[in-house]
Formats: structure tokens, sequence, C-alpha cells
């Protein structure tokens, strides 16, 4: 069936099957490869998008429930050819190392950023507990996110 | 962070210049290996043994599905020889007659969409008559039952140092008294967040090209040469997506299976894992079982002799197996000066999943045993555990158990910085517990425990002047290239050897660029293990642009060519022709006897104390992490900021290996536990803040003094966790993984004190 919705911003249609999964449509049939599987059951969140401005793994959602929302990837981030900026800080800090997860964190924190910009260590850590990481520890990953600039700061960069 | 621009008295080594991956990384564009999708590809499934040991009878299609687009193979598609080239040829591409463990790939499926592969390689049945398997290791040695050799056993290593056991039997009579102890080890998953995967694709020549997910490209190429029966072949390095040893030598198979479908259908075949899929049929870090002996002088606490007997279970392969054994019983005594000693080792098979390389490769088992034991002897001798530490850490000078004489030891300065940094407060930014804890405070004991490391860096002996890594630099327009087989997994080699050659030549590290690590242009420079690839390649690295420098230097005909900068060498180059130089690791060899195990074990040596603060829940058993401080002597940070992120990631692999990581395997030796719900690694809220102290003893024939970091951040995290266990609650573990269950079977043991807990202060 024909399933209509927001993709980064701009109005996307995709023929596809009610049942397929968010993660198969946005990697397959738009080759939106950035959003990553890592375990297909939504414990590594590497598949992580938002709906309607919520971090949600992909790989758990049929296609048919996105019809109307605003989903946006990581590829979505980036505004013209400019870095959002947690994932320059993901780039400044060490926050990326083989990066497979990375896209799912960086859209995870983008989503707490979004509702709190200047979080502190216990709540980034919380936010992002649904992202595994196995080569980081975490630690660059929470300074990452702590370092964020606050689009005045991006501004003065 | 680090503006554009090097000087020699602005270089990029030493700063936290920003990785060259990192944009793509951010972004989404960097292409791994489920990424790329080759025109007209097919999917490829794997049909495995559903039996730990059987003779194979065949195989049987399912009737009743469709199978007008599925292509079969099996071993009579493999067109060279079946086997997995590593150290032994044991190992077949393809089950053909003897089942050896569960999961052993049997036949390969190819169909045009991954549902359809997936669905018909689950109505493939493996007919087979069932054998009686043999899974206990400590039964393996000379059991009936064969899998491999004449004894199960895969490689055997014995150990003489000063007296040996003579030099036991003198303590003893001279009024040291003897502790004995044994220490137990299960398995670990890798976990790489990026399964496995491979694409082969047919080349116009009849050759194959092999893109995917590795460590090692030529492993690859050595392993395929021998599958196919030619060398047209090349291998590609996707962007990889973890590899911690695990996609060392196991994807020489996906390579091979996806190599024999597309040679069987002359289509490019991508074959990825599922995550349940790679959990039951890759490697894992190998069980131990450790027995140790030490003769103790009451009165120093000096450990006078060691007796130490090391049983590790390889499964049913070798694959790198007898390589773990002896880096096991090199570093089986920890970073202690032990003047006598006796050291035994036995690699067994047995009818499980075969077990391979995992990061630290046998050192983090033996390490945990070390540890533990210094702790059992502190424990009944009533020492304190971190003076006996520091009465018998080695020091400048003292002699390993191969005879090895060390020099710039860092193993005091680690551990006087770890406990400095761990009595200063935790900054109140890092905290990363809500205040209070209700109900739950009660019950929660804190402690704290210490550990010490030392990890040989590069290959054993002379392995690296035998293997005589290379590496290419040449001139592309304004910019250079480097050209090695030494892959970027995480760790940041892409990023790191552009500096070294920036530095080397001062220009911005724009213009540098490591090249697509690709077989049929990169040199063997050695595969991307061992904590040797910033250290061994990056020092020939650092040679090839000095050999760039002498090449343009050479060519040019000028007056002050040879003053001249590598830019004003670069406009006035005589022609545009190619330049492209080699350099090619030397030493001196080792002085290293493989046989007697006698002379310099390893390049040099890194050091590392690690201390962490725990809280044990004494009503569930659950360990929760509140601080980790490290030091480590890195030689040189060549990028502070990768560095510290490489220890700190491999630090949290650690903690994992300590409490959460169990692999359950039900009785065909599968895992059953073979999802992310119930294999537990850390997540942001289980890791503790972190704090990583680099401690930098340069080594001389690393670049700008460099060490191997990648495996050492692993060693020892886990014994430090069992002495704050003990720290905490006085309850003694001496086995991993150290689970809720455990932790509550030791508190309750612990109500019928044979010995005195020692506080791990």
């Amino acid at each position: 069936m024909k399933i209509q919705f927001e993709l980064n911003g701009a109005p996307t249609a995709v023929e596809a099957t009610p049942m397929a999964r968010l993660l198969d449509v946005l990697r397959e049939d738009l080759r939106l490869t950035g959003t990553k599987e890592g375990c297909g059951e939504g414990e590594c969140g590497a598949c992580t998008v938002l709906i309607d401005g919520r971090a949600i793994n992909s790989c758990l959602v049929p296609v048919v429930q996105v019809r109307g929302a605003k989903v946006q990837t990581v590829e979505g981030l980036a505004r013209d050819g400019r870095l959002h900026p947690v994932q320059q800080a993901f780039v400044d800090h060490g926050g990326a190392q083989c990066g497979i997860c990375t896209p799912g964190f960086v859209v995870a924190a983008a989503e707490l950023l979004a509702r709190d910009p200047q979080p502190d260590a216990i709540t980034i850590r919380e936010a992002l507990a649904g992202n595994l990481c196995r080569c980081t520890g975490y630690q660059k990953i929470i300074d990452s996110v702590a370092r964020t600039l606050s689009g005045d700061e991006e501004a003065a960069r | 962070m680090a503006g554009a621009g090097t000087t020699p008295d602005d270089p990029y080594i030493g700063r936290g210049f920003v990785r060259a991956d990192g944009p793509a990384k951010v972004t989404g564009a960097a292409l791994y290996v489920d990424d790329v999708r080759p025109r007209g590809c097919l999917y490829g499934a794997t049909v495995r043994s559903p039996v730990a040991r059987g003779r194979l009878k065949g195989l049987r299609r399912d009737p009743d599905f469709d199978w007008t687009d599925v292509v079969i193979a099996t071993a009579a598609d493999v067109p060279g020889e079946n086997v997995i080239a590593l150290m032994t040829d044991d190992q077949p591409v393809l089950a053909h007659d003897e089942l050896r463990h569960v999961t052993e790939p049997v036949a390969l499926v190819a169909a045009p969409t991954r549902d359809r592969a997936l669905a018909a390689a689950r109505h493939v049945e493996v007919l087979y008559e069932a054998l009686e398997p043999l899974f206990d290791p400590l039964k393996a040695a000379d059991n009936p039952i064969r899998i491999f050799g004449d004894d199960n056993i895969f490689s055997r290593l014995e150990m003489v140092h000063g007296d040996g056991l003579d030099g036991m039997a003198q303590a003893e009579a001279a009024g040291a008294r003897l502790v004995r102890g044994s220490y137990a080890v299960g398995l670990q998953e890798q976990l790489y967040i990026e399964p496995q995967g491979m694409i082969a694709q047919p080349r116009e020549d009849g050759g194959l090209t092999i893109f995917g997910s590795m460590q090692c490209p030529y492993y690859i190429v050595k392993a395929l040469k021998r599958v196919l029966g030619h060398d047209r072949l090349n291998v590609v390095q996707a962007v990889t997506g973890g590899g911690f040893g695990g996609k060392e030598e196991y994807p020489s198979m996906v390579a091979a299976h996806a190599a024999v479908l597309a040679l069987k259908t002359g289509r490019p075949i991508k074959l990825i894992y599922r995550r349940d899929e790679d959990l039951q049929a890759t490697t894992k870090r190998h069980p131990a079982f450790m027995t140790y002996t030490t003769a103790v002088d009451p009165a120093s606490g000096r450990i006078l002799a060691a007796d130490v007997d090391l049983l590790f279970d390889g499964g049913a392969y070798n694959t790198l197996s007898p390589v773990v054994l002896s880096r096991a019983i090199l570093h089986a005594l920890g970073p202690y000066a032990v003047p006598h000693a006796r050291l035994n080792a036995r690699m067994v098979a047995t009818h499980t999943p075969p077990n391979g390389a995992f990061r630290g490769f046998g050192a983090p088992q033996v390490m945990f045993a070390a540890e533990r034991h210094l702790d059992r002897v502190a424990r009944a001798m009533g020492f304190d555990p971190v003076a006996l530490r520091r009465t018998n850490l080695y020091r400048d000078g003292d002699v390993t158990p191969s005879g090895q004489r060390l020099f710039d030891v860092a193993s005091l300065e680690v551990l006087d910085r770890a406990l400095a940094a761990a009595e200063a407060p935790l900054p109140p930014s890092m905290v990363a517990t809500r205040p209070g804890g209700g109900q739950a405070a009660g019950r929660r004991k804190a402690g704290r425990g210490l550990a010490i490391a030392w990890h040989g860096c590069g290959f054993t002996g002379n392995g690296e002047a035998a293997l005589a890594g290379e590496a290419d630099v040449s001139i592309d327009g304004h910019h250079v290239l480097i050209h090695t087989a030494s892959t970027d997994i995480g760790q940041g080699t892409d990023s790191i050897f552009p500096a070294i050659v920036a530095d080397v030549l001062g220009v911005d590290v724009q213009r540098v660029h490591n090249a697509p690590h690709d077989t049929a242009d990169v040199p063997d420079s050695g595969p991307t293990v061992a904590s040797r690839t910033a250290m061994v390649v990056g020092r020939v690295v650092e040679q090839a642009a000095h050999s760039l420098l002498d090449a343009l230097r050479a060519e040019a005909q000028w007056p002050g060519a040879e003053d001249a900068d590598f830019d004003t060498l670069l406009e006035r180059r005589p022609s545009d022709a190619p330049l492209r130089v080699r350099a090619r690791y030397e030493d001196a060899g080792a002085e290293w006897d493989p046989e007697t195990y006698r002379g310099d074990a390893y390049p040099t040596y890194g050091w590392s104390c690690v201390v962490v603060d725990v809280e044990v829940d004494t009503d569930t058993g659950e360990v929760l992490y509140r601080r980790l401080v490290q030091a480590t002597d890195v030689g040189k940070a060549l990028n502070p900021v990768l560095a510290a992120g490489q220890l700190e990631g491999g630090a949290l692999q650690g903690l994992g290996y300590a409490t959460s990581e169990a692999v359950v395997l039900d009785d065909r030796g599968a895992m059953r536990n073979n999802r992310l719900t119930n294999y537990i690694i850390p997540t942001a809220l289980d890791a503790p803040p972190m704090e990583t102290i680099l401690v930098e003893y340069p080594f001389a024939g690393g670049p700008f003094g460099a060490k191997g970091i990648g495996e050492i951040p692993h060693d020892v995290p886990a014994p430090a966790v069992a002495a704050a266990i003990e720290d905490a609650t006085g309850a003694v573990l001496d086995r991993l993984p150290m689970t809720p269950e455990a932790v509550l079977d030791a508190l309750e043991a612990r109500e019928t004190p044979a010995e005195t807990p020692g506080a791990a202060r």
C-alpha cells in the first residue's frame, strides 16, 4: 500500500507492505542507510529515529504506523551543509569510534537536547540508556552531549 | 581542539586532532557493508549443524517450499580446497563428513531477497547420525572421543624460570608459605554492534572482489586463495562497526561462503549475519581453568616461587588458539617479579563452537587469576593488598619468566597515579547517580578494588621481524596517500597514520589520507591485532614518510634541495611522474627461542592500574559501578582523545566481563541467550564515570614513542571488581562472570568465614 509521511522535512510517499519494518523501508526502499541495524529487536538503538519528535527504534515500528507522522533520521539532522551541534560535538570530543552506533546516539541526543538544552550527566545517561555502544565506554559520548554548544555559542564559532 | 596547520613547534601528534572519519560517521554517510547493494546482488544465508557431533548424511529440501529462485551450495561446490587456512587446516568451509559443533556451516543458500534466503535456509534439513559429543574441557585431554590429533590438545606449552619447582621447594624449606588457589573464567562475546557481513562480487577476469567488515584483509586473501584455487581476488575493507578480535579470523569464513555462492550463481552475493546467528556461530573468548600455587615470604610478602597450570577450551577447531595460549602463559604471573616459576598450559578441543581472538587474547583470563591470587595471598597471610602489590611489582632491571630484562617499567607510577586520582572526589559534573536510593540504600555496601596489568605490545618474540610488515606512501597531486592493510575498526587508524605523516612532512593533515584498504593496492602490513597497529605499523608509516622526503630530495637537481621542505620539493618536482615509496618493518631481531620460550617475549610492555568503586546490593547480588579510574602507560599518546576513548571502551568491556556477560550454553553447546535481550552488555546507566590518566614512558621502537594500547584496558577491570566486592562485603569470588547469583552465593558462603577478608585499599 502507499504510505505517506514527512521524512526529514519533505513529504514522502512509499509503496510498501504495511507491516514492513520502518527500518527496512528507510534503508532499502528510500536508501537512507544512516539508520543502522544492530539487533533487530529494539535492544541496541542503532536504528533510532525521531517520530513526531520522539526517539524510537525503527526496527520495531511497522511502516504503516508512521502514516502522516514526521519522521526524522540522522540524515536530516545537518542543515545547509552544517552539522547539527550535537553531531559537531561528537566529532570534536571523541563521541564516535567505529561509528555504527553513532547515528542512533546523535538522534537520541538531539531529542534530549531539544527538550533539555543543558542536561546533567545522569540525565544524559538516562536518555541514552537505550543505545548500546561497545567502543567508547560511553564517557566520551556523555562528554560530547554535555559539551554540545547552544545555538548562540554555535553561531560564535 | 586542534586547529589546522602544523610546524615542528605545533605538531598534530600529542593533540586531540579530530578524527578523519568523524563527519561521515555522525551524519550516517559512512558506508558499512550492509549499506552497499551491488546491482543484481543476491542474498546469502547459512544452513548450520543442529547437533554438536554427528556424521553428515545429507540435506533434505522441504518439498512444500518454493525453491524456484533459490540456489543451494554445499561442500561439493567449493572450487579449491575445503579448508579455512589459518594455523592448521582442520576447519572446513562447509562440513562434508563429520559435524563437530552446533551451528557449524553445512550448506549455503542464495535468493533474490534477504527474507527469501533466510526462509530457504530454514527449509533445508541437515540429515545426520548423532554421535556422542565431548563438552567438558577438563576431560578432553586423551579422551577416547577424538576431536583433534591423538589427544585433543591443540597446543601445549611449558616454561621453567629460575630453578622452577626446585625454587619452590627451596623457598618452602626456608620458611615460605605456600598459597594455592583455583580460578575460572567463562566465554565472552566480542559484541561488535555491527554483525559480521561480506559481499563477494565476481570480476571480469573470473576472479572475485571481497568487500566487508573485517580487521585483517590479508587473512582473507590467504584463506580464499586456497578456497578458490587461484589468486585472482582482492579484498576491500568496508567501514567496520567494531571488531575487538571478533573480526580477526572469522571474516575469512563469511568471505569464503559469499565467494562460493558468487561463483556458483555468477552474481554478487551479500551475506550479512543476523544478531542471533552471529552470537551462536562466531568465535568467543576462551574459557579457562587456572590453578596457582605460590611460595610467599611471610615477613616481606615477596613471592619467591610460583607453579601455574592453565587449561583453555579452544572449542571444535584450532583457529588461533595456540597463539592465545602463548600470550596467556607469557602474561600468567601478572606484572610481578617472581624468581622461580614453572608454568604449564594446555589448549584442549571440545565439541563447542570454536573460540578465537578477543581483545587481550588470553591475557584477561590469566590476569584475573593472577590478581585474584594476590588478593588470596593478602587475605591468607594478612598483607594489605596494595602494599603486597607494591612489594612484588616489576621494577627496572627485573627479569620476566621468559628471561627478558625489563626497562622503563611504569608499574609503580601507574599505581601511584591511579590511587591519587581515586582519592580525589569525583567531579560533581561526572556524578552519574541520583541522590537518595530509598530502601535500597541500606542494603548496599560500598567498596573499592584495585588491580594492575602489564601487556606485551605487538607480536610475540620475533613475530614482527618474521612478518616484516610493509607500508607505502605516495603523492597524489597536492595530497599524500598512505597505503597499508591496517584497518580502522573504530580505534582511529585512518586518523592516526595521517597525523604521523603530516608531522613528518610538516603539512596540513587534511592533505594526508589513508588509501582504501584494498589488497589490490596496499601491501601486507600484517593484521590489525595484538596492540600492534599504531606502534608497529605506525613506525613503518613514519619511516615511509621519511623515505618520501628522501626520494623527493634525490630527484631534485637544484642546490639546497637537501634542506628544502616538503612543499617546496613538491612544487619544484622535475616531473609529474607517480612517486610511491615503501618501508618495511626492521629490527635487529628479538632474542627469542620459540621452542623453549626463552628470550624477549615482546618488543615492549604497557602498564596499567585500574581502581573501581562499586556498591553491592546484598539482597539481590547486583554490583553497581560508581567510578572507574585508570592510569595507563601508553608510551606516547598520539591523540589523547582517541587514546582515552579506546582505554575507556576497553575498561567497560572488562566490567561487562566481570559481572554481566554470561554465555549460557544449551545441551548441544549452543548459546542459549543469543540475543541482546539476554546477553547483557553495559549501557550508559550501567557504566561508571571514567577518569583516564595517560602515563607516557616512551618506547623507542614506536612512532614518537607510542606503545600499543588496544588490549591492556580489558585486562584487569574484572579482578578490580572482584576486589571491590570483597572490600564491600567480604565475599570472595574467584570465577567470572560474577553474576548476581554468583555474588549471592559468595555472600552466603561468607557466613562461615575460613579466611579473614582483606581490605582492598
